[in-house]
């Protein structure tokens, strides 16, 4: 090419530079006009739960049982409880298996059998969660013969551990091969590299997964009405029904009274701030960056000050 | 492009500069053939390493250099499609025998990137010892020795030892590699195969490491990949040049630098192609 040429060229590309910043412009414009059309649903929610709800919430209404129909009395506190005791047992049971699973399929997964496990789990997280809740009905319910905690934890487990799988999957599979084979290189096994060294790297994806699932658990009603079928009691032992926010919301929701339509209301703002301090607590607790350092530290000494 | 010399067998037979029987061998590559799929990249290479001495591979991208670093220490084993044959001895025992777990070689074997890697969650402190503290190793004494130690022989020891419990990513790309030749000797190994060490790193960082190099040869055998002749030169014993798959030739580093026997291995010294 030569001299003249280039210059042509150089010529060719200053041209147009108005347009194409008009065009840069524009494409921001709209980028940003789609981000707001996104959160307008999503704050208008919040807005409006948050007015509705802070009016109906007091201490009574926080820890009592539901008072009679349409009186406005009583509380949810049942329901908060049972929440709490579902995503527990859900999560005890899901997040294990949906770790292990995904350990399998990034580490292990390069054969006929773990393909065909990561399509039935793409699959299964997109189970309509009723037939889960249908599923738990006819395996758990029907058989041991009344509504339980187990047969509601299953179900929950059932939607949770197919994304819990997934998304820890794909956090491993982040960490870049070149840790494997440092690991590899100074002679440990397989698991420990897998264990020590990937799982380590890849925490913060995962946890973003269980508290994902968590948050996705933590709103389900259909199958929790197959399930635990919601009551108006404290939690008694783990073979009665149980109540749970979810529940409680979509009773409430049903009442023509207005009093217990504010108290929905409140159900749904005390179910939105649960998830969002599971969120912020376990993310605090357990995710890295700069912060596993001083948080790993902060446990060591304290550990060290104990002994 | 050069075309291939057809008597490379003779020539590294006849070439009596490489390391004698009388030498002690750490290890010996027989006939090594390493495929990708059907694709050779390396083809029926023969290499001895004497004992405590630095071999240095050379030759230009894509000649295989790697890839049969590599195969010292069975890393092959995590590629999908890589297959590895011949005979890879480590005092006596092929690598690659059935019966061999090749964790056991491998920490006879350190090794270290072309790329700093250490590991990310890990401070400076728990990557020197990760090799031994997840294999079992607990003893605090111990492990406080052997860190002050391998730092000290990865000259890194000066600029870190009152942050040992930093992590390591906070070091710079020079710190982090001589971070992980620490982490590669802490398991006490025998052998250290090197991957172009020093490829990303600036010139005072390459002359540390180089340095480095040149005193742990007293200890261990080491085996180094580089594009870099002259860093060949000033570390290494002996240099086998490799082209398109093939060992052209292998002899003492001065002699294969001052006087090529083959044709090829000339015109790559001298800079003409590469």
């Amino acid at each position: 090419m030569n001299v003249n040429k280039r210059q042509e060229y150089r010529t060719l590309f200053k041209q147009n530079v108005e347009r194409r910043l008009f065009v840069d412009k524009i494409v921001r414009l709209i980028v940003i006009s789609c981000v707001m059309i996104a959160i307008i649903p999503l704050g208008s929610i919040l807005v409006e739960v948050f007015k509705n709800g802070l009016a109906a919430i007091s201490i009574e209404f926080l820890t009592e049982v539901p008072g009679s129909i349409g009186s406005g009395e009583g509380g949810i506190g049942p329901a908060i409880q049972g929440t709490l005791i579902v995503i527990g047992m859900a999560s005890m049971i899901g997040v294990p298996i949906g770790v292990l699973s995904g350990i399998f399929l990034s580490e292990f997964g390069d054969n006929r059998l773990a393909k065909s496990v990561r399509f039935f789990n793409d699959v299964f997280m997109e189970f309509p969660s009723i037939l889960l809740g249908i599923f738990a009905f006819l395996v758990i319910v029907l058989v041991l013969g009344h509504f339980s905690v187990w047969a509601g934890a299953f179900a929950l487990a059932l939607i949770m551990f197919p994304i819990v799988a997934r998304t820890t999957e794909e956090s491993l599979k982040m960490v870049p091969v070149t840790y494997r084979e440092a690991g590899m290189a100074l002679g440990l096994r397989h698991w420990v590299v897998t264990v020590r060294i990937v799982l380590a790297a890849a925490k913060n994806g995962m946890v973003t997964g269980v508290l994902l699932s968590v948050a996705r658990i933590g709103g389900e009603t259909a199958p929790l009405i197959m399930t635990i079928l919601g009551s108006s009691l404290f939690f008694s032992n783990f073979d009665t029904p149980m109540d749970a926010l979810p529940l409680r919301i979509w009773r409430l929701s049903l009442l023509p009274y207005d009093s217990a339509q504010m108290q929905g209301w409140g159900a749904a703002l005390v179910l939105i701030l649960i998830i969002l301090a599971i969120n912020i607590g376990v993310r605090t607790l357990v995710l890295n960056k700069d912060d596993t350092y001083r948080f790993g530290k902060m446990i060591k000494e304290k550990i060290g000050g104990i002994k | 492009m050069a075309t291939k010399p057809d008597t490379i067998e003779t020539q590294i037979s006849s070439t009596k500069d490489i390391p004698t029987v009388e030498d002690k061998f750490k290890m010996i590559a027989e006939n090594v053939t390493i495929s990708y799929g059907d694709k050779p990249a390396v083809k029926d290479v023969t290499i001895k390493f004497k004992e405590k001495s630095v071999t240095a591979l050379i030759g230009p991208s894509g000649c295989g250099k790697t890839t049969f670093l590599r195969c010292l220490n069975r890393m092959h084993d995590m590629t999908k499609n890589a297959k590895v044959e011949g005979k890879v001895m480590i005092d006596g025992i092929d690598l690659y025998s059935k019966e061999i777990d090749p964790i056991y070689h491998r920490r006879k074997v350190g090794m270290v990137f072309q790329k700093p890697n250490p590991f990310p969650t890990m401070s400076i402190f728990d990557n020197v010892t990760a090799g031994l503290r997840l294999n079992g190793v607990r003893d605090k004494k111990i492990l406080n020795e052997i860190v002050e130690d391998t730092l000290k022989m990865a000259y890194l020891w000066d600029e870190v030892k009152d942050d040992l419990k930093k992590p390591a990513v906070e070091l710079s790309g020079g710190q982090q590699q001589r971070l992980c030749i620490a982490r590669a000797l802490a398991i006490q190994p025998e052998v250290l195969l090197m991957d172009e060490p020093a490829s990303a790193l600036d010139p005072i960082a390459t002359q540390k490491i180089e340095e480095t190099i040149t005193e742990l040869k007293k200890e261990f055998t080491i085996i180094i990949v580089t594009h870099n002749m002259q860093q060949a030169v000033r570390v290494s014993d002996y240099t086998g040049f490799m082209y398109l798959g093939d060992l052209i030739e292998f002899r003492e580093t001065k002699k294969l630098f001052t006087d090529p026997k083959n044709e090829l291995t000339a015109k790559y010294v001298q800079g003409q192609f590469g």
